[in-house]
């Protein structure tokens, strides 16, 4: 065994995107539209804070609008699609014994730094993509294949921005 | 002929079991592809490991062509399935800002959730933050609410309406530009795996 093994037992990427896209394929065929994680990320947003600070869902004036459609903000299929990704990551982890409780960081920071970076960097992606949106699954991946043009024009953006920002986050990593 | 609609044919139930078994197919590929580990995704922007690059495009890719040729054959009616509306700059200032968020945090919001399927702590963060950040949102909007409606507000722009080719033209050259972009991304990580290997020896 050496370090690299873990690194090895991960899909070729051509042929893990072979398989995404046929899922991503199956996804319109079946519903008549793509993949989203950030959409169902937002409904349990609402149904969070409905649960946790009552009243103040309505008061918050994107919240508002899936706490307000009548169906419980959690019966919907964005939902239904985290919780399959969770499923999904969680066997394919089992399987090549990666579920495990750990933090992955670059070499130089430790665990505490990491675990900040990675909440402040959530709350970037998350307020972002709700300015776009979508994401990297919604956007990207699913108006990419189905050729939208405000999807590609995001594509690139999200690329523009991490490599021009990269350099000043590279200790995160390097 | 489709686009089908789960949910009408086999009612809520049904529908969403569906739905949990192609988010589950969703997953499992993030997680094979190694996106449930941030390194793997953040060296994308460090030239050393362009996964990143190589899964999205060639999933890009594979779904284009075969709905083209789905709908080329009758199976699939592209004019029926959902084309993101084109809100333009909402979609690049975001973007933009979404980039930064990637980098600082190693995740998107997909590959948090396989992260956070397979315990990582990092991961499990990125999600907490995603959430806190969309409450951020909601809360902000209605200063920038203009700006995020109506900001190149486009509707439903496809590539090919937008260059004005046919869709087979634009699907060729999405391929042709996908090819060129792992050609190149091979050749980035072979010239930084020798220059990190000089580096190391000198």
């Amino acid at each position: 065994m050496n370090t690299n093994s873990k690194a090895e037992r991960y899909m070729n990427p051509y042929v893990a995107g072979v398989l995404l896209g046929v899922v991503l394929f199956a996804s319109f065929m079946l519903f008549g539209h793509g993949l989203g994680a950030s959409g169902g990320i937002a409904q349990f947003t609402a149904a969070l804070v409905d649960k946790i600070w009552p009243g103040h869902a309505d008061q918050n004036a994107y919240l508002a609008g899936l706490v307000r459609t009548g169906a419980p903000p959690l019966d919907t299929w964005l939902i239904f699609e985290v919780v399959g990704i969770i499923l999904g990551g969680f066997v394919s982890g089992l399987l090549a014994g990666r579920v495990k409780l750990e933090t992955y960081k670059g070499p130089h920071i430790n665990n505490r730094t990491r675990w900040a970076y990675a909440l402040i960097g959530g709350i970037i992606a998350g307020f972002a993509v709700r300015i776009s949106r979508g994401c990297t699954s919604g956007q990207a991946l699913s108006g990419g294949a189905s050729l939208s043009a405000g999807s590609w024009a995001f594509m690139f953006a999200v690329f523009g921005g991490a490599y021009a920002f990269a350099y000043f986050v590279r200790k995160l990593w390097n | 002929m489709g686009p089908f609609d789960m949910y009408a044919i086999l009612g809520h139930v049904g529908g969403a079991l569906i739905n949990v078994l192609v988010g589950m197919g969703f997953g499992f590929a993030l997680e094979r592809a190694g996106f449930g580990n941030s390194l793997n995704l953040s060296a994308q922007f460090y030239f050393r490991n362009m996964r990143v690059l190589k899964v999205m495009f060639t999933a890009i890719i594979t779904a284009m062509l075969l709905m083209f040729w789905a709908n080329a054959l009758g199976i699939l009616d592209y004019d029926k399935i959902w084309v993101n509306p084109t809100y333009m700059w909402p979609g690049i200032v975001g973007g933009f800002i979404f980039g930064i968020g990637f980098v600082v945090g190693g995740y998107c919001p997909g590959t948090a959730l396989v992260s956070l399927a397979t315990l990582k702590i990092d991961g499990i963060l990125f999600v907490a933050g995603l959430c806190i950040g969309m409450f951020f949102f909601g809360e902000t909007i209605d200063s920038f609410r203009t700006f995020w409606e109506h900001s190149g507000f486009l509707g439903r722009l496809t590539l090919q309406d937008w260059l004005g080719l046919s869709a087979g033209a634009v699907a060729f050259l999405v391929t042709l530009m996908a090819l060129g972009m792992f050609v190149a991304a091979e050749k980035t990580e072979a010239y930084f795996a020798k220059k990190d290997a000089e580096a190391k020896l000198g």
